[in-house]
């Protein structure tokens, strides 16, 4: 039996149905998100387990307790919300103390208690400011406190970055890493950022239209996406239509006459599919050199690596490369492009629609 | 040269024309007032032209002045008290409605404002008074009737019909800034929803409470209409000893005496009230 389990939740708002028979089970301990654009009903599912929204239908347990119908203050789970929601008429250290107090925790252990999640945070010094005399990252960071300090079962956290700037961002992501590794807590984000769910969680849930469609640990999502929706959303990718051929042992897939060496489960031939490529796994070779030839029609330089749009006899494609110090092909000229076939996807089709 | 002269004028010019009326309307009377509260009075010769400060001490010394003063104070504070206490709830369950019934209901309460106030108090004199409404209803499940109307119960109660919108408006007000998360917040800690509500909403309206009960006691507290049709001949209130100094005895002086001691006195209470809530409140909601 998994810690937390929900079993065919389903939310419907008249007729909307924004979250439809999810069915999740999370281990102890278990960093786990829920990614998915906006308006997937990720954040309905979170206030689900946090007590907020009501189910439609369907059963959450919480360590083999049903608590479907329970009240928020009844399930004593540590929630981080999007706007921190922070009582701006109470300092830090009151903000935090706030549940302890509920909970009738005597004055000594409180305070005791207050100064550890403080520290944990690395707060300490700004315990008697007002939330409003704090940047951004702190009042996250108070946010985060408030929600570990009554030692939760589960910790949820609710888009917690998103309103942080891109540098701030990626430092809370390790920050938070840190701190669920430290003390421990199942733990269950939202966000609309790829990025940041690949890199802080144990696995990923992807959530499209009230549906969870795929649940996987962060790599083989992003290599093994189970849909073209999922092979987009989760990093970038080339999506090339085509019509699966086989010939005795060898399988390809056909692009308008164009033959690609590839593999793929059991698919009758003449299916029609859809074929997806990592932009880094294309190696760009000298022209006649590759699989493909190409010219390149823009180049982008990000730093860490330079972004190239192709154009083949496929279509468009984006390629990666990293950034080796030298300069790379030009716009405008002739190039080889080059993968290994086991990096070539095969989806059917019908999910590409 | 003439731009850079105009540029400075600009804002004198635009602040000329309140700044004429606020002389005009409010500090030249206001000052023919005081002047004119000091100015001896003889029923037979009218107002003299001699200084005298004995209206001050007859109105400060006589058991019937203060009498009224302590009647207005009272009524003022206890309408205050009564807006607060439904004020608050309504507008909290006010900003708790979904669109069409939010628009609705805010009308519901503003409605009063939208009467004439002589009209809305006769309503009112023919529901509480011994033969109204409320006595029928009072005789028909087999109680006594009771005498409502020239009573400060009757007073009271048409002063909170009124005076709840000035109390509502900014309450809501302060509440349409909360973010309902933040309630949500006090709920997952453990909270219920009466201790969220307790410790976390009301603090955060406690400004708007604020300007709202200042708004409620200065127009109780200097309410005419209201005391002089429900109070009755006998029952008087500040605003209606005045109206009865000029109009009745024609002694303008002790009127102008009682209105200038009754505005200090609204002016005091007020600035001290606010001065404690708002320093409260400044410190922690900055």
């Amino acid at each position: 039996m998994a810690f937390l389990s929900l079993e065919g939740v389903s939310k419907e708002f008249g007729t909307f149905t924004a979250v439809c028979d999810a069915t999740l089970e999370i281990e102890k301990g278990e960093f786990v998100s829920l990614l998915g654009p906006s308006g997937c009903g990720k954040t309905t599912t979170l206030q689900m387990i946090a007590g907020l929204v009501e189910p439609t239908s369907g059963r959450i347990s919480l360590d083999g307790r049903d608590i479907t119908y329970e009240k928020p203050n009844r399930r004593g789970l540590g929630v981080v919300f999007q706007s921190y929601a922070l009582f701006p008429h109470m300092t830090v250290a009151q903000n935090v103390a706030f549940g302890l107090e509920m909970r009738k925790v005597p004055q000594s252990e409180r305070t005791e208690r207050v100064r550890e999640a403080l520290s944990l945070v690395q707060l300490s010094p700004l315990a008697d400011r007002y939330p409003r005399q704090l940047s951004g990252g702190q009042r996250q960071r108070v946010a985060i406190a408030r929600a570990l300090v009554i030692a939760p079962p589960v910790l949820l956290l609710d888009e917690p970055l998103s309103n942080l700037d891109a540098k701030l961002r990626e430092e809370m992501q390790f920050e938070l890493r840190r701190i669920q590794r430290k003390v421990g807590t199942t733990t269950i984000m939202v966000t609309h950022d790829q990025a940041e769910a690949l890199s802080i969680s144990d696995r990923v849930v992807v959530m499209e239209a009230g549906r969870m469609t795929q649940v996987d640990a962060p790599y083989r999502l992003y290599e093994q996406p189970s849909n073209a929706f999922i092979s987009s959303f989760v990093g970038k990718t080339n999506l090339v239509a085509g019509t699966w051929r086989r010939d005795g042992a060898s399988s390809a897939v056909d692009v308008g006459g164009f033959r690609l060496e590839a593999s793929a489960p059991e698919i009758a031939a003449g299916t029609p599919v859809t074929l997806s490529i990592r932009p880094e796994k294309i190696l760009l070779r000298a022209a006649g050199a590759g699989r493909l030839d190409g010219r390149v029609v823009s180049r982008f330089f990000l730093g860490s690596q330079w972004l190239f749009t192709v154009e083949t006899p496929l279509g468009i494609l984006t390629v990666s490369a990293p950034n080796q110090g030298g300069e790379p092909p030009s716009e405008g000229s002739a190039v080889g492009l080059d993968w290994a076939p086991a990096n070539l996807r095969i989806l059917a089709s019908q999910a590409a629609a | 040269m003439t731009r850079r002269s105009s540029f400075v004028s600009a804002p004198w010019l635009l602040a000329g024309p309140g700044t004429l009326f606020f002389v005009g309307l409010v500090l030249l009377p206001l000052a023919l007032t005081v002047i004119l509260s000091f100015h001896a009075y003889d029923y037979s010769t009218g107002i003299q032209n001699t200084f005298t400060l004995s209206h001050y001490t007859t109105v400060v010394t006589d058991e019937y002045y203060l009498s009224i003063f302590w009647r207005t104070l009272r009524i003022a504070a206890l309408t205050t008290l009564i807006c607060a206490m439904i004020g608050v709830p309504e507008s909290y369950i006010l900003s708790r409605m979904r669109d069409p019934w939010r628009s609705v209901f805010l009308l519901v309460i503003i409605g009063p404002l939208l009467v004439s106030v002589v009209v809305r108090t006769f309503g009112w004199s023919m529901l509480l008074g011994s033969q109204g409404l409320v006595n029928q209803a009072l005789e028909a499940i087999g109680l006594a009737p009771a005498k409502i109307l020239y009573t400060e119960s009757a007073i009271v109660i048409a002063l909170v019909h009124v005076m709840l919108p000035f109390m509502v408006i900014p309450v809501w007000t302060a509440l349409q800034k909360l973010d309902p998360m933040v309630e949500a917040a006090a709920w997952t800690l453990g909270a219920s929803r009466f201790t969220a509500l307790r410790r976390i909403v009301l603090p955060q309206v406690s400004l708007g409470m604020l300007s709202g009960s200042l708004i409620v006691f200065g127009l109780s507290a200097s309410a005419f209409a209201v005391p002089a049709l429900l109070g009755g001949r006998r029952l008087k209130m500040a605003a209606t000893l005045v109206y009865d100094e000029y109009l009745q005895e024609l002694n303008w002086p002790l009127g102008a005496t009682i209105a200038i001691i009754v505005l200090a006195a609204n002016l005091c209470i007020m600035l001290a009230y606010n001065r404690m809530i708002e320093a409260r409140a400044r410190r922690t909601l900055g």
